[in-house]
């Protein structure tokens, strides 16, 4: 048990190093630590629930390692990592480099406040349970999570091969922007030279005119330098105003080159497996669509799972007899295998994206530790959610461990936002899909 | 005081059919990962000012130095010495990269900028001078580099590089030796000189500085390089070694 926890540790060291950590030096082992203890936790949550499912080891045990792994990770969820954002964040401030743990601390308990404080308006449970209704929370924010990144990341896939229609200009489109981007940068040279040479030339005259004291020399100096600097200051702000435009050049290239470089990777089988595996994704987002809607509408909580509703209808409807309690383990152990396994990946990789997109040297190290937040909320909220997909007789342990939380709350809660989160995504996709083809018109 | 004068373009516009030919100016890259400072330090080259409030440069910025070459000699002659600021990091996506090389054309000399603080900076070093010079490579010359770096090409490189370390008052006393020892290495494999830094201070390139002799001298090979060898095809990349006469101008 506590070696596959080990390893786990080792991985998400591992993790950190090689891919997010690439490019920067790591000079606060404490973050790393912390990164990998989060990772290593959730994975063992996951190596629980599958024991479950199986049967291994003593049910005791399982018991005694549920509890200890949860009070673990929302000691870290709740105290570790929000005090050392805090902290990173803070020590990112010069000013208050004096009384850092201070802040941190003040920081932290705003953070607390917050936190506590979305709880109340939800129909969450009864006072006794202290720590556990922090676990509530936690799971809320994460459920907020899951959604959003499950649909982001279904959406994005199938939108990514849509603009294939315009890909046949796009080259001379780009030859064109870079045209331009370069004959602004020559405009803004030849601009700032003229500011230089101005410059020289003032601060020359400048250096005769202090040759000459007492009042007329002064009065003199005074008029002639305002003309010039009147001028450099009027050449000062085209020059601002090209910038502008040549940073905006800049990004419009690099998008139309993104565009480009997508159009031809769609080209190659490997694209065309992931478009194929796109539109499949996006189907299935449809249909989980559909299914919330429906159990919003029809106030209807799922109280059979997929497994034990598939060998229903097989056993029913296609009058085949096989041995129940078997096949239902295995298909569902089979099923939420593959459910930890893409959900992980998939937040491993939507991690990295995110961390190289929005990154820098100074803040490498909050980002890092907001993401080994949000990970650890995304793990636990989707324990939560699984409790739906697995057969009655294994849900008991985990409701066990986690005491009397509202679980169809929580499945009403989820369906709610998925779908509010799905429209949204939908629509922005669509005002973005329109923009876009215009934008290529211009050109 | 002669100065050079740039006809190509009247005031503002460009005149037509005579576009601002390369062969007028003196184009020198700053590269470097980012967060190390080449906005700053460009700031400090062009204004002689330090730049109050840093900010992430998107695409590339560019600035104007005003050099004396070979100043104090009776040959001295004004020159404006572009500087490209060129953001980013050697990790960016291939299409950021793909924009990018659009600044690397013609060349003349590149300011290799990297954080004392930041080992990593060092190292990618070798990565951005690979990006920059690549590019620059003629057409019908074969890329011998596959990407790893090969010393004998730094060598042979007809692009004057000069090594620039900042930060360098964030280093404590005892830690110095180790640093400059590692750079002393750095610009061995580059070899180039190197200059050590704080961008906040222009003391460090205060006239009279053995950095300011370094970075003077700089400027003058790469001005050198460009106007007064007799070689006509100036942009030649790392592999045409036997194309170019250099005639070495020896001066103290």
């Amino acid at each position: 048990m506590f070696t596959s926890q080990v390893l786990f540790f080792g991985f998400g060291w591992l993790f950190f190093m090689r891919q997010l950590f690439k490019d920067y030096e790591v000079r606060q082992y404490v973050v790393q630590v912390v990164f990998s203890v989060t990772f290593a936790f959730s994975c063992t949550m996951f190596e629980l629930i599958i024991f479950e499912i199986l049967g291994a080891l003593s049910s005791s045990s399982r018991y005694f390692h549920w509890k200890l792994n949860l009070y673990v990770i929302l000691l870290v969820l709740i105290f570790v990592v929000p005090f050392y954002i805090g902290y990173f964040v803070v020590s990112n401030i010069r000013l208050l480099q004096r009384q850092k743990l201070l802040f941190a601390c003040v920081v932290w308990f705003t953070f607390m406040y917050f936190f506590w404080k979305l709880g109340d308006p939800f129909p969450i449970l009864s006072p006794k349970h202290g720590i556990l209704s922090i676990e509530q929370l936690i799971s809320r924010v994460g459920v907020i999570g899951v959604t959003l990144m499950a649909l982001l990341s279904g959406f994005a896939k199938r939108w990514a091969f849509s603009d294939i229609t315009c890909g046949a200009y796009i080259r001379y489109d780009i030859l064109a922007l870079e045209r331009r981007l370069l004959q602004t940068m020559d405009m803004i040279v030849s601009k700032k030279k003229r500011i230089a040479m101005t410059r020289r030339q003032m601060y020359q005259r400048g250096e005769d005119q202090n040759k000459q004291t007492g009042f007329w020399g002064m009065i003199k100096s005074v008029t002639s330098s305002s003309t010039g600097s009147e001028n450099l200051s009027l050449i000062q702000q085209e020059v601002d105003a090209l910038e502008e435009l040549s940073r905006q050049l800049f990004l419009e290239t690099v998008d139309l080159q993104a565009t480009k470089e997508r159009i031809e990777y769609s080209k190659t089988f490997q694209g065309k497996y992931f478009n194929f595996l796109g539109y499949f994704f996006s189907i299935y987002c449809v249909w989980k669509i559909f299914m919330a809607t429906i159990n919003i509408v029809f106030d209807r909580v799922g109280k059979t799972d997929p497994v034990t509703r598939g060998i229903e209808i097989t056993v029913n409807y296609l009058g085949i007899q096989f041995d129940v309690k078997f096949w239902s383990q295995h298909i569902s152990f089979i099923l939420v295998g593959i459910i930890i396994v893409t959900s992980i990946r998939g937040l491993l990789i939507t991690l990295t994206k995110f961390f190289y997109a929005i990154s820098s040297s100074k803040s490498s190290n909050v980002i890092v530790l907001v993401l080994a937040q949000i990970m650890g909320m995304y793990f636990v909220s989707s324990v939560l959610l699984m409790r739906m997909s697995m057969p009655l007789e294994y849900r008991s342990i985990v409701t066990e461990v986690l005491g009397e939380l509202q679980f169809n709350f929580y499945h009403r809660w989820f369906d709610v936002i998925f779908l509010v989160s799905a429209l949204s995504s939908i629509l922005f996709l669509y005002l973005a899909h329109k923009q876009a083809p215009e934008k290529h018109m211009t050109l | 005081m002669r100065e050079l004068e740039f006809t190509a373009t009247d005031g503002d516009r460009v005149l037509p059919g005579r576009k601002m030919a390369s062969l007028d100016r003196v184009k020198v890259l700053v590269l470097g990962d980012s967060g190390v400072g080449k906005s700053s330090l460009v700031h400090l080259l062009c204004q002689n000012q330090v730049l109050g409030n840093p900010s992430w440069t998107v695409g590339c910025s560019v600035d104007v130095r005003v050099h004396d070459y070979k100043e104090g000699t009776p040959e001295e002659k004004t020159f404006y010495i572009e500087l490209w600021d060129v953001g980013g990091s050697v990790g960016s996506a291939s299409s950021v990269k793909s924009t990018r090389a659009v600044f690397y054309n013609s060349v003349n000399g590149i300011i290799l900028v990297h954080d004392l603080t930041n080992k990593k900076s060092s190292q990618n070093l070798y990565r951005w001078s690979l990006e920059a010079l690549n590019k620059d490579s003629s057409p019908t010359g074969v890329i011998v580099s596959n990407g790893d770096y090969d010393a004998e090409q730094f060598a042979e490189n007809p692009v004057p590089l000069l090594l620039i370390g900042t930060k360098f008052d964030q280093i404590p006393e005892n830690k110095r030796n180790d640093v400059l020892t590692r750079t002393a290495f750095l610009s061995e494999d580059f070899n180039a000189e190197e200059i050590n830094l704080d961008c906040t201070n222009p003391r460090y390139l205060a006239a009279g500085t053995s950095n300011a002799v370094k970075l003077s001298r700089f400027f003058d090979k790469v001005i050198e390089k460009r106007y007064f060898t007799r070689d006509p095809s100036q942009m030649v990349g790392f592999t045409d070694r036997k194309r170019f006469n250099f005639k070495s101008l020896h001066y103290d």
